[in-house]
């Protein structure tokens, strides 16, 4: 009897995911029940994310600075995971998984408010949800730290960090796996009825998001001194492989636990997101060891966030052999993107997060399209939808998302530019800002 | 007495050491140091984006011999670290007035 009403448990949350996206769009009919493996492997999942930011994300980042900033890197990750927490809970939540309307979840979980122990999203606790949906709220504008390093005032970062959350991050998190806009693009026209964006674990919401806000404080904060010719060096490029190794084992996490259940389509995701990693590592210091003559760890690390990034969308549609498609791409495109971007754009977005994240995310929401195709190993698109089709909702749903990234990190610059201010002052930048801003050193050799 | 200051490449340090034990020399100071020669910098590219390093990581050895010694040192010093490319470094040598040994007081060549 217990079996049997697991399987059918299992059998309409498969059905459900089939019907929308990966993230639960709130259960209408049938009462939920709690599902004890669920939710073993969500909270475990949890831990993997946040690990993800700490350690994983700032030593990844902490690395790729100069020796006397890599504090200030350490602590801005340290600082924005532990206020877009509290955020998280008092308005952050709220506004990306209530319900108030499309566009705006509203303030009606607020603090929790409605949520007991026993409330349940899907066939887990909705605590767990809102814990496993704060790490991600946590490691997004940590990502876009990788943008503003060695230059920017740490009050600039909490501020920046805490109005981006409010006014870019939740209401996107709401538009497309909150039930809002995106979550069924049928209003922009009848071929796409019922076909929502398909972003399994945030390639829109997490990687496009961070990259656009990334290129945006960028382009206004201005370059490091020295950019790009009198640079030093990354300081510790074996403190960037221990992070991009963290970051990798989180993202398991990541993508398996943004199946919101320990079922075959977790297991799928964990699969193609290790396939899609290790295929753009591969290819990176391909081009590296062609181009320059050597490879390097900096590039095989720096392939692995490019290959991650770019599965995440795709992660629950499609299949090992369109992961390897997955990697292979991220490895090229986000390689090429940096130059782009840093020597042709002459944007010093210092650790590279839009040509990495922002490329990579955008990327594998587009070829989601093509691989969730059952044709193409994949899941299979809704009814209906057609790979064309599924390709014109997956842009629409990338510009959209881009358009506001990129108009919301804009006011949010100038508010915090005529508030806080942006910048350190000239000598503080020289001197560095573990010493100037948080009076503490990395080394002392 | 003379001083005896030479910059090599860290991969000679030990060969070097070995040298001028091998001569009787009986100690010697050594550091990490970073400079610029005919050598100049090099570049090393992270991402794809040259950075131009201008300063060579280098060891400095001193180390200070009685006046009879200062050849075969030099000598020692110049075989072991060559590798016959650019970036081998130099050797300056200068002249020395006192030592003392902190230990025992005593001075000069007996302090060597």
């Amino acid at each position: 009897m217990k079996i049997i009403f697991k399987l059918g448990c299992l059998v309409s949350i498969a059905l459900l995911f089939s019907l929308t996206t990966a993230h639960i769009t709130m259960a209408a009919d049938a009462k939920p029940t709690l599902d004890t493996g669920d939710t073993a492997w969500i909270m475990t999942s949890t831990a993997l994310v946040l690990f993800m930011t700490m350690p994983g994300l700032a030593l990844f980042y902490g690395g790729l600075v100069r020796s006397k900033n890599v504090l200030s890197v350490l602590m801005q990750c340290f600082g924005i995971a532990t206020l877009m927490s509290v955020l998280w809970l008092i308005f952050g939540y709220s506004i990306a998984f209530g319900e108030n309307n499309q566009w705006w979840g509203g303030m009606g979980k607020s603090f929790f408010t409605g949520i007991s122990a026993d409330t349940l999203i899907g066939t887990i606790p909705e605590n767990v949800f809102f814990m496993f949906q704060m790490t991600f709220a946590v490691i997004t504008p940590a990502l876009i730290v990788g943008a503003y390093v060695e230059r920017i005032k740490f009050s600039a970062v909490l501020l920046f960090s805490g109005l981006w959350l409010m006014i870019v991050y939740a209401p996107s998190t709401h538009w497309i796996w909150g039930g809002g806009i995106l979550a069924d693009l049928g209003w922009a026209s009848d071929a796409l009825k019922g076909f929502g964006t398909m972003d399994f674990a945030g390639g829109l919401v997490v990687h496009a998001n961070a990259g656009v806000a990334a290129l945006v404080i960028a382009a206004m904060l201005g370059s490091r001194r020295g950019f790009p010719n009198e640079l030093r060096p990354p300081h510790n490029p074996g403190m960037v492989m221990i992070g991009a190794a963290m970051l990798w084992v989180g993202w398991f996490g990541f993508n398996g636990g943004s199946a919101l259940g320990a079922n075959g389509g977790a297991g799928m995701a964990i699969a193609v997101t290790h396939i899609s990693a290790s295929t753009a590592c591969l290819v990176w210091v391909a081009i590296e060891w062609i181009k320059f003559g050597k490879p390097s760890l900096v590039g095989i690390a720096t392939g692995a966030i490019a290959g991650l990034a770019t599965i995440t969308p795709g992660s629950g549609f499609v299949g090992p052999v369109g992961a390897l498609v997955f990697g292979a791409l991220a490895g090229v495109i986000c390689f090429f993107m940096i130059s782009v971007i840093k020597n042709t754009w002459k944007i010093d977005d210092s650790l590279d997060v839009f040509a990495v994240h922002g490329v990579g995310g955008i990327l594998g929401i587009l070829l989601t399209s093509i691989f969730a195709d059952a044709s193409a190993g994949g899941v299979g698109l809704p009814d209906g939808i057609s790979i064309g089709m599924a390709f014109v909702g997956q842009l629409l749903a990338a510009v959209i998302t881009v358009i506001w990234a990129g108009v919301g990190s804009y006011i949010i610059v100038k508010i915090v530019q005529a508030t806080v201010g942006l910048r350190v002052d000239e000598t503080e930048e020289t001197e560095g800002l573990d010493l100037t801003v948080h009076g503490e050193r990395g080394y002392d050799i | 007495m003379k001083m005896i200051m030479a910059i090599i490449k860290p991969a000679k340090l030990d060969a070097v050491r070995e040298a001028l034990v091998e001569i009787g020399i009986q100690g010697l100071t050594s550091g990490e140091v970073s400079g610029f020669g005919r050598q100049k910098g090099h570049t090393e590219i992270y991402r794809g984006a040259e950075y131009n390093v201008s300063f060579v990581p280098k060891i400095k050895i001193e180390v200070a011999v009685s006046d009879g010694q200062v050849d075969a040192a030099v000598d020692a010093i110049k075989t072991a670290a060559n590798t016959n490319k650019i970036g081998d470094g130099k050797i300056f040598v200068t002249d020395l007035s006192q030592a003392v040994r902190i230990r025992t007081g005593e001075t000069d060549e007996d302090a060597l």
